[in-house]
C-alpha cells in the first residue's frame, strides 16, 4: 500500500486513552491500518505506534490532532525518519495431505518459526517488516490460510551512525 | 481539613473564583446540593433542563471571559448536557461540566440514571476526567479547570461518582500546576512575526479576518491598534463581532454567507489576509478552492491545528493574539500607502451596502433591529441569539461597540441557545440591558427558561421575530427547494389544507404573550410597524422586569445578501 506511515505516540498511561485516541482517528475519518500500544521505560506512559494511511496533507492534520489531545505528551512521524519496524505475526496453515517441505523452505529463508503442528494445521510464528509479512502471507496462501493474528506493527528510531 | 468529595468541589469552585453554578439536582449529585445548601459564596441558579444549564453557564462564560460552571446528575442529566458542551467545544468556551455518576462500584453494570458520559463527550469535550478516588479530586479540579481556560479554550467536563462527594480526605489545593502532555504556546516565534511583518509592509491589498481567538484571549485593545496603526481594513467572522467597533472607518462587517458584499469582495481581491484568530470556517470561506486565490496568507493561531486545515498557509504562526499582535504593533511607526486599495473597497462599500427594503405594512425584522440600537444608546448592553434567520438579522444590523457584547452559537448553529445564554449572561452582569433576539421556533426549545427569569427576577428582555416559520430552512426551501415548504411552518395542523395559504395565513401558535403570563412574565405584542419603536421602549427601557416580546414579522422576509453553500463568496445572491 502507499502513502503508510508510522506514527509513535507517547501518551499517560491512564484509563480511556485508547479510545481518545482512536475515537479521534474515527471522528475525524482517518484510517488507521495498525495500531499497538504498550507500557514504556516510564509505567506511567504508554507508547503507541500507529500505521495511518494518507496524503501528508492528512498525515499533519493527524499529528496535530494527537499532539491537541491533553493526555500526548509526544508524537513522533517515522515518514521521514529512519526506524526499526517489525510486526510479530502467527499464521495458521492447512496442511492436511500436503507436502510441508517447501514451507519449511520458505520459513528458513523469511526467518519464520514452526512452533505447532497438528493433525491438520501448522503454526507459524514470524516477527518481520509489514512488507516482509506481507509477502510472507502471499506465498503461504497456496498452502489455505486458517487464520492469523498479528499485533501491528512497533517501531522505533533508528540511531545515528 | 479534612473534608467530604462534595465539600472539596465548593472549596476548589472558590478556589477558582467561581461565585455561580447553574446545576439541577438528581440523585447522584444530591450529596453535592446538600453541601451547597449552606453555601454563602456560590449561588445556585437552578435552570429548569439541564442543556439550558449548559447554556446559561456558557452565556456566563463568554459575558465575562471567566469560565461557566454547570452541573448536573448522572444518566440523562448528563445527557442532557451534551448539546450544550457542543455548542461551547466548537466557539472555544471555558465551561466546566461537573456530573454525578452512579457508585464507583456500579459503574458497568447498567446501574439506574448510568451513562458513560466520559465516552460520550469524548468528541465534544477539550478533555474529561471520570474520577474514582476521592484523593485525587482537589488535583482533578485545578487541572480542569486549567486545561478549560489556557491555550484554545474549551469545556471539560468532570465524572464524579456519588460515593466519591460523601468519602472523606484531607483537602490541600495545589496553588499551581504543570502538565507535562499540555504546554500551549503562547508567545509567536520572533522569527515568524518578523516575517509576518515584512509580509504585511510589502502587500498592497491587504485584509485582516479576525475570529473569536481574539475575544478569547482578550486582544480587542491590540486588534484595534494594529488596525489604527497599519490603516488595514478588517473583517471580523461572527464569532469575532465586537473585537472592533461597528462605526471604524475600516471594519468591512462579516464576511461569508450572510456577510457583507463588501468584505466578501475585500478577501477575494487581496493579496494578503492575516488572519488571527479564526478557523476557515465553511460559512465563511465558501468553496474553499476559490477562496482568497490571490492572497498570501498568514495565519496567527494559538492552535496549531487550525493551521493548514482547510486553506494552505503561507506563514503560521502559533501563539496567543493578544501576545503576537502586541509584537507586530512593534514594528509599525506610520499606515501602509494602499489608498488605491482603500477607495476600491469604499467603492464597493458605497455600490452595495448592507440593506432591505422597508415597508410601512409589515414589520421588518431588521427594522426591529434597528429600533433597538436607537432606543439602547449609551446602555450597557448584550446581545445574544438563537440561531436562524434571527441570529443573521441580528448580526448584520445590530452596532457593537465592544468584545463580549454579542454571544451567538456560531460553530454547531444550536437552535436553543440564545435564551438560556441570555439568562447567563444577566446573571453574571446585573446591570447590564441583556436582549435576546429569538425567532419563534427556536426560543420554543428551550422556552420552560421563562421560569428561571421568573424566579431569578431577572430583567432579562427577549424579543421573538416571530414568522411562524422555521424562517432560515424556509428561506433556502424558497431558493433551493422551488418553495416547497415542507416542515416549517410552526403553525400547521392536521386541519390545515395540503397547499397552504402560505404569506396570507394568520394561524399564530403558541401564543407567546399567554405563555409568558403563564410563567408569571410581561408579555408584548407588536403587529404594526408604527408601534415597534413605543412598545420597544416601554417594554424594554420603562419595564425594569423581564419582558418577552412577540413581535409579529413579515412571514417571508429573507436574510439577505447570501451566498449559495459551497459557492465561491463573491458568488452573491441579493434579492430584496
Amino acid at each position: 500500500m502507499e502513502n503508510l506511515h508510522i506514527i509513535s505516540v507517547w501518551v499517560e498511561n491512564k484509563a480511556g486513552v485508547l479510545s481518545k485516541v482512536s475515537g479521534l482517528f474515527a471522528s475525524r475519518g482517518y484510517n488507521i491500518v495498525s495500531l499497538s500500544v504498550g507500557e514504556t521505560e516510564d509505567p506511567e506512559i504508554s507508547r503507541m505506534t500507529i500505521v495511518v494511511e494518507g496524503d501528508d496533507r492528512i498525515i499533519e492534520q493527524v499529528k496535530k490532532q494527537l499532539n491537541k489531545l491533553i493526555d500526548t505528551i509526544k508524537v513522533i512521524d517515522f515518514t521521514k525518519k529512519s526506524c526499526i519496524n517489525k510486526e510479530f505475526c502467527y499464521i495458521k496453515l492447512n496442511i492436511k495431505n500436503k507436502d510441508i517441505t517447501e514451507l519449511t523452505t520458505i520459513c528458513q529463508v523469511f526467518g519464520a518459526k514452526i512452533i505447532d503442528i497438528g493433525k491438520k494445521t501448522i503454526t507459524i510464528e514470524l516477527v518481520e517488516s509489514d512488507k516482509r509479512v506481507n509477502e510472507f502471507l502471499k506465498l503461504a496462501e497456496n498452502f489455505g490460510i486458517v487464520e492469523i493474528a498479528r499485533s501491528g506493527t512497533v517501531a522505533i528510531a533508528e540511531d545515528e551512525k | 481539613m479534612t473534608l467530604t468529595g462534595a465539600q472539596i468541589v465548593i472549596e476548589a469552585l472558590k478556589k477558582e473564583g467561581v461565585d455561580t453554578i447553574f446545576g439541577y439536582p438528581g440523585g447522584s449529585v444530591i450529596p453535592l446540593f446538600d453541601a451547597l445548601f449552606t453555601e454563602k459564596d456560590i449561588r445556585v441558579i437552578v435552570p429548569r433542563h439541564e442543556q439550558a444549564g449548559g447554556h446559561e453557564a456558557d452565556g456566563y462564560a463568554r459575558s465575562t471571559g471567566r469560565p461557566g460552571v454547570v452541573v448536573a446528575t448522572s444518566g440523562p442529566g448528563a445527557t442532557n448536557l451534551v448539546t450544550a458542551i457542543a455548542t461551547a467545544y466548537m466557539d472555544s468556551i471555558p465551561l466546566i461540566a461537573i456530573t454525578g455518576q452512579v457508585r464507583t462500584n456500579l459503574i458497568g453494570t447498567d446501574a439506574f440514571q448510568e451513562a458513560d458520559i466520559t465516552g460520550i463527550t469524548y468528541p465534544i469535550t477539550k478533555h474529561n476526567f471520570l474520577v474514582k478516588d476521592v484523593k485525587k479530586l482537589a488535583k482533578t479540579i485545578k487541572e480542569a479547570f486549567y486545561i478549560a481556560t489556557h491555550g484554545r479554550p474549551g469545556p471539560v467536563l468532570i465524572d464524579i461518582p456519588s460515593n466519591v462527594f460523601n468519602e472523606k480526605t484531607e483537602f490541600s489545593y495545589p496553588e499551581t500546576i504543570t502538565l507535562r502532555s499540555y504546554n500551549p504556546t503562547y508567545q509567536g516565534n520572533p522569527k515568524q512575526i518578523e516575517k509576518a511583518v515584512k509580509m504585511i509592509k510589502e502587500s498592497k491589498k491587504p485584509v485582516i479576518l479576525a475570529g473569536g481567538g481574539i475575544i478569547a484571549s482578550n486582544a480587542s485593545d491590540e486588534l484595534r491598534e494594529f488596525v489604527r496603526k497599519t490603516g488595514i481594513p478588517i473583517t471580523t467572522t461572527l464569532m469575532g463581532l465586537g473585537a472592533i467597533r461597528y462605526d471604524d472607518p475600516l471594519y468591512l462587517g462579516w464576511p461569508g454567507m450572510h456577510g457583507t458584499v463588501y468584505a466578501n469582495y475585500t478577501l477575494m481581491e487581496s493579496d494578503l489576509l492575516i488572519c488571527i484568530g479564526a478557523r476557515f470556517d465553511d460559512r465563511v470561506t465558501g468553496k474553499t478552492s476559490d477562496f482568497a486565490k490571490h492572497a498570501k496568507i498568514i495565519h496567527i493561531d494559538i492552535d496549531p491545528s487550525s493551521i493548514g486545515k482547510i486553506i494552505n498557509t503561507d506563514l503560521p504562526v502559533v501563539g496567543d493574539a493578544k501576545n503576537v499582535l502586541m509584537e507586530i504593533n512593534k514594528y509599525f511607526e506610520k499606515p501602509l500607502e494602499i489608498e488605491t486599495w482603500i477607495n476600491q473597497i469604499n467603492t464597493w462599500k458605497q455600490n452595495y451596502p448592507l440593506k432591505y427594503k422597508d415597508d410601512e405594512n409589515v414589520i421588518k425584522p431588521q427594522y426591529v433591529v434597528e429600533v433597538i440600537n436607537k432606543i439602547t444608546k449609551g446602555l450597557k448592553t448584550i446581545f445574544t441569539t438563537e440561531v436562524g434567520q434571527n441570529q443573521m438579522w441580528a448580526a448584520q444590523f445590530i452596532k457593537l461597540e465592544r468584545p463580549r457584547q454579542f454571544l451567538t452559537s456560531g460553530g454547531l448553529g444550536t437552535m436553543g441557545y440564545g435564551f438560556p445564554a441570555g439568562i447567563g449572561a444577566q446573571v453574571a452582569n446585573p446591570d447590564a440591558t441583556v436582549i435576546v433576539f429569538a425567532g419563534d421556533g427556536s426560543l420554543q426549545m428551550n422556552i420552560q427558561e421563562m421560569a428561571t427569569v421568573k424566579n431569578y427576577k431577572l430583567p432579562l428582555k427577549v424579543i421573538i421575530l416571530n414568522n411562524s416559520y422555521l424562517g432560515m430552512v424556509r428561506q433556502w426551501q424558497e431558493l433551493f427547494y422551488e418553495k416547497r415548504y415542507s416542515g416549517v411552518c410552526l403553525s400547521r395542523d392536521i386541519t390545515c389544507p395540503k397547499e397552504c395559504k402560505g404569506k396570507e395565513c394568520t394561524k399564530y401558535w403558541p401564543d407567546f404573550v399567554k405563555v409568558a403570563e403563564a410563567y408569571g412574565l410581561k408579555g408584548y405584542r407588536i403587529q404594526k410597524k408604527q408601534d415597534v419603536e413605543k412598545v420597544l421602549k416601554e417594554a424594554i427601557i420603562d419595564n425594569k422586569e423581564a419582558a418577552i416580546i412577540d413581535v409579529i414579522i413579515a412571514k417571508e422576509e429573507n436574510v439577505m445578501p447570501m451566498v449559495p453553500a459551497g459557492h465561491p463568496i463573491n458568488n452573491i445572491i441579493e434579492k430584496y
